[in-house]
């Protein structure tokens, strides 16, 4: 399995939070290689399941295939196009980006603004606010309404790029890393005899509420959850501590939402097979599919596995590919080792 | 009020509520039947297969307090909050790490070095540390991890006329309180939680009623009572010494006005100091509890309580003896007249 | 359907407090249901059985408010919010009590506007002592604006057309269905506007396979107003997006297609604040196919809400044609 070319092929789909039941074909071809049975819930997550040797115990790994993206909300009279965010768009990375607009055809676009010479000089030094841009598409406003209407969703020009050092920089690495991580994971778990039974999501909407796995995991009620989300790499503007590094392994999770024995677990198996790992504590709000997993029915035991991200949220997000494939490994072996003992011993605190 | 020293003293931020538990658990053993769940809660059932109504009494095991995020190469520690704190309570004050209880202080630059403009600006937590007097990272680590819990280090003990002052009183005393109830008997099926992780999302609670399946939920908490200078009459939430305070409505949650003014009837006949909550500012379990699956009926009384979220909080011992009073009364009355 | 706006729209109903809206609807849908009930949140859930999936159709009863928190000894009141209501919309409003009792805002003395608070208002009852005022009014009391119903030639001003207008149009849709392909639910909701609670616990008890709302939207067409492409008249709104919901594409096709099949005018919604109903419901167990139909309103949140007949009027339209097939 070639990281780069799943990695390319997840990214061909265009799932802004609520495209996805149009968007995810590309998605469920490739989980139908890697799971006995697929199949999509009622608001377009993707679910896989696997079954193992013995026990009914079931694994659930979730990660979320939906992306930011912006939205149509006006086509002004000479046709420039007002829009909304959909997700958390960070408006100073907009200006000069190339857009694709998803109308009965895909027409492209570049978003612009007032031009610099004609702005006061104290205009200049604040950041553009999302009312203050609009899409240029070059068409007419008459040609325009025959393709395009209010409510169309919108992404981000993409051409992935290979760095050095197997870095990888595409936009919408957050989460498709995550969904790339799953499809690691299910290729690794060729090798090992495993009992339970894994169910892979690639959950809808977790950029706008964490909605997907809300019905997912409710529908699939897993003993064990784990969420694959991505994690701020390091960079020279945050100190060191705040951030993981790249290439240097997945970020294991702590804190209220994650059960402390999946914690332990998987750091005693990332040390017994040597994968480098690093530690991700997490006081509260975990901001990914992890916590509202934790809380569905009676509770789901809940871990979070973070893939390094830099510039996360902007059209540059760079990750190293080896990070993705020694949490896939990770998870595996994870899957590998435990049984039914063990899952009906996290419901013990004392 | 030694089991609530016992309470206040134990160490239970939101995530790790062990301590607490296993207090609660050794304490109430021999009163009902106990089962923890998938996120920690502590479940119970009154022994007795009683009758109808099916009664909830809940209270959460967790407080607000620090989580340890690095340890920097000379050995301070850095941190970030677990639930809502001010920042501006923290310096200045001890900690206890970590199950081994290490000790910590937090400090800050003394004032004979400061700029008189300095003086002026709240520290924020991400210039604070933690000092345990570690030489190095490596020295540190001996004795702190990183994901480690730090609560603040406040001893419990009575003061003035009938106050206790402790830390987590938010919501050990509800916790004290439920405790007390689960020593009684009554006719009715008596069942509960004590709940894990209110502090950062009132998540312990929802999963709780989800296997209990109550007919109606007591949630009993500490609530802030803004009783102090500063504050306007009009803005006390609660104050202390009028008794138990019953919830109109906060961020969470509006209580049915028919359940709320039985409970108030159930106060007068009884003779029992009630006062209403009257700001609807902040949320409790009773939010999470109303509306799972089809909705719980659902009831928020809480013991006034001075400084919450802080290292010293206040409360009167007979705003907590007649929040017992009240709530064993009102489970009387549902017995007799139900629901 | 103007005079049940009127009836509707008078009627008091805060959030947490709708036991006066629910007797006013019930009254007027026991005649033309199989099975009303009430639940435990105090949502009415109204049964019309048909066969065919179960189609869960909400529209919340609940309106904003506010809540008494103190009575100070001369007499005045001071209160909080319930739901969005804006300080600056309550000066000089009259209030209404769930008693009748009427009551006007006051202010503090203020130098500079942005200063306004809602902790700097009081309520003014004409009573000159707490005790005066307690024979009235308690702590923990809600009130509501106090305003009529007003016809403006094709349009209507009230408040509580958030989400009362929507209300009328499930009354009126549930008078006039015929054939129903579906299974209806009509839901009238509680506590939306607090953060759409009522919702969360009827579509747990009814699971229905697929959902639509029916509430408000804001107009796009006044003064340098918002730019969003929804004009009042122009025709109901299909809900695309609001902040709790992203429309199943296939509910909001099925409302476009319909919509057109049947000539009835439309906009598209994409609101950039606010949550309804809907966000509740398509969380509910496995998920809920969920949409809306949003009428066009003007002034929303303030004692004098707007929205046009024709618009209420093709809502109806485009919902029978649904439930019809």
């Amino acid at each position: 399995m070639e990281i780069k070319e799943i990695l390319k092929e997840i990214l061909t789909a265009h799932v802004p939070s609520g495209r996805e039941p149009e968007g995810s074909g590309a998605v469920k071809v490739l989980f139908k290689n890697y799971f006995d049975e697929v199949r999509v819930d009622k608001l377009g997550n993707i679910i896989g399941k696997k079954k193992g040797n013995e026990g009914s115990f079931k694994v659930m790994i979730a990660a979320h295939m939906d992306e930011i993206g912006m939205m149509v909300t006006k086509i002004e009279e000479k046709g420039f196009i007002r829009f909304a965010y959909v997700g958390g768009i960070d408006q100073r990375i907009l200006l000069g980006q190339e857009v694709l607009i998803h109308g009965k055809k895909i027409i492209p676009g570049i978003i612009g603004s007032k031009p610099p010479h004609l702005q006061e000089p104290d205009e200049k030094s604040k950041a553009l606010k999302k009312e203050d841009l609009f899409i240029d598409t070059g068409l007419s406003y008459e040609k325009i309404k025959e393709i395009i209407n209010v409510g169309d969703f919108i992404t981000f020009k993409r051409k992935p790029i290979e760095l050095m050092n197997n870095h990888f920089s595409s936009n919408a690495l957050d989460d498709k890393a995550g969904v790339a991580a799953i499809l690691c994971c299910m290729e690794e778990l060729k090798k090992f005899n495993f009992k339970g039974e894994v169910y892979g999501v690639a959950t809808v909407q977790e950029e706008v509420g964490l909605r997907g796995a809300i019905t997912s995991t409710y529908g699939i009620y897993p003993d064990i959850g784990i969420a694959i989300d991505v994690g701020h790499g390091n960079i020279p503007d945050l100190p060191e501590e705040e951030t993981f590094k790249l290439g240097k392994g997945p970020a294991i999770a702590l804190g209220p939402n994650i059960h402390p024995k999946l914690y332990e677990k998987l750091k005693s198996i990332a040390e017994e097979y040597k994968i480098p790992y690093q530690i991700d504590p997490n006081p509260s709000y975990t901001g990914t599919d992890a916590w509202s997993i934790q809380i569905t029915r009676a509770g789901v035991p809940t871990a979070l596995i973070s893939i390094p991200l830099r510039y996360m949220h902007t059209t540059v997000e760079t990750l190293n590919t080896e990070d993705i494939k020694l949490i896939g490994r990770l998870i595996a072996l994870f899957i590998a080792s435990i049984d039914t003992e063990f899952v009906e011993g996290l419901k013990c605190f004392y | 009020m030694l089991l609530l020293k016992k309470l206040s003293e134990a160490a239970g931020v939101s995530g790790c509520e062990n301590e607490v538990r296993n207090i609660l658990k050794e304490e109430l053993k021999e009163y009902a039947d106990f089962k923890t769940d998938a996120l920690g809660n502590l479940l119970f059932e009154k022994k007795n297969k009683g009758k109808k109504p099916r009664i909830m009494i809940a209270a959460h095991m967790d407080e607000v307090g620090l989580m340890i995020t690095s340890i920097l190469k000379n050995g301070f520690l850095k941190f970030e909050s677990v639930g809502g704190i001010d920042d501006r309570i923290l310096v200045s004050k001890t900690v206890t790490i970590g199950p081994n209880k290490i000790k910590g202080v937090i400090g800050a630059k003394p004032i004979h070095r400061q700029d008189p403009k300095e003086r002026e600006n709240a520290l924020k937590i991400k210039n604070l540390y933690i000092d345990i007097g570690a030489k190095d990272q490596e020295d540190a680590e001996k004795k702190v991890k990183i994901g480690d819990y730090a609560c603040f280090d406040t001893e419990f003990e009575i003061i003035g006329e009938n106050i206790v002052k402790g830390k987590a009183l938010d919501d050990r005393i509800g916790c004290f309180v439920v405790a007390e109830l689960l020593k009684r008997n009554y006719e009715v099926e008596i069942c509960g939680a004590f709940t894990v992780q209110e502090e950062i999302g009132l998540r312990g609670s929802g999963v709780a009623v989800y296997q209990l399946k109550p007919d109606v939920a007591i949630v009993v908490e500490g609530t802030f009572a803004s009783d102090v200078p500063g504050t306007k009459e009009e803005e006390y939430n609660t104050v202390l010494g009028m008794g138990p305070a019953v919830t109109t409505m906060d961020r969470s949650f509006i209580a049915n006005k028919g359940m709320r003014d039985r409970v108030f009837e159930v106060a007068k006949k009884n003779n029992i100091p009630c006062q209403p909550r009257r700001t609807n500012l902040g949320g409790t379990d009773g939010g999470r509890i109303q509306s799972i699956g089809e909705g719980i009926p659902t009831i928020v009384i809480s013991v006034p309580t001075r400084y919450i979220h802080s290292p010293v909080s206040m409360a009167d011992i007979n705003d907590i003896n007649n929040t017992i009073l009240l709530i064993n009364f009102l489970i009387l009355d549902y017995q007799e007249r139900g629901i | 359907m103007k005079e049940l706006i009127k009836t509707l729209t008078e009627t008091y109903g805060p959030s947490g407090n709708e036991e006066k809206i629910r007797n006013v609807i019930k009254d007027l849908v026991t005649p033309y249901a199989d099975e009303v009930k009430v639940d435990a949140l105090g949502n009415l859930i109204v049964h019309k059985k048909g066969s065919g999936d179960k189609l869960m159709l909400a529209a919340h009863m609940d309106e904003i408010g506010i809540i008494v928190t103190n009575i100070d000894d001369k007499g005045f009141i001071r209160f909080s919010s319930v739901g969005g209501v804006s300080p600056f919309i309550l000066l000089g409003e009259r209030v209404i009590f769930e008693n009748g009792t009427i009551g006007v805002i006051g202010v503090e003395k203020i130098d500079d506007m942005k200063e306004l608070k809602m902790k700097r208002l009081f309520i003014d009852i004409g009573a000159s002592s707490k005790e005066e005022v307690m024979s009235k009014v308690k702590v923990g009391d809600m009130a509501t604006y106090y305003r009529e119903c007003n016809f403006l030639g094709k349009n209507i001003s009230a408040k509580s057309l958030d989400d009362r207008a929507g209300c009328a149009v499930l009354i009126k849709a549930l008078q006039e269905v015929e054939n129903p392909k579906y299974d209806l639910y009509f839901v009238f909701t509680t506590q939306e506007e607090v953060g759409t609670r009522g919702a969360k616990t009827s579509a747990y008890s009814i699971e229905p396979e697929l959902a639509i709302v029916v509430d408000v939207t804001i107009c796009g067409d006044t003064p340098e107003g918002e730019k969003i492409a929804v004009d009042l008249g122009k025709g109901p709104a299909i809900k695309i997006k609001d902040m709790s919901v992203l429309s199943h594409p296939k509910i909001k096709q099925l409302l476009i297609d319909t919509a057109e099949k049947n000539n009835i005018p439309y906009q598209r919604e994409v609101l950039d604040l606010g949550g309804t109903d809907a966000g509740s419901i398509h969380l509910t167990k496995e998920g809920v196919p969920s949409g809306g139909i949003a009428i066009p309103t003007r002034y929303v949140h303030t004692p004098s809400e707007m929205v046009n007949l024709d618009d209420l009027e093709n809502t109806v339209k485009l919902l029978l044609a649904v439930i019809e097939g």
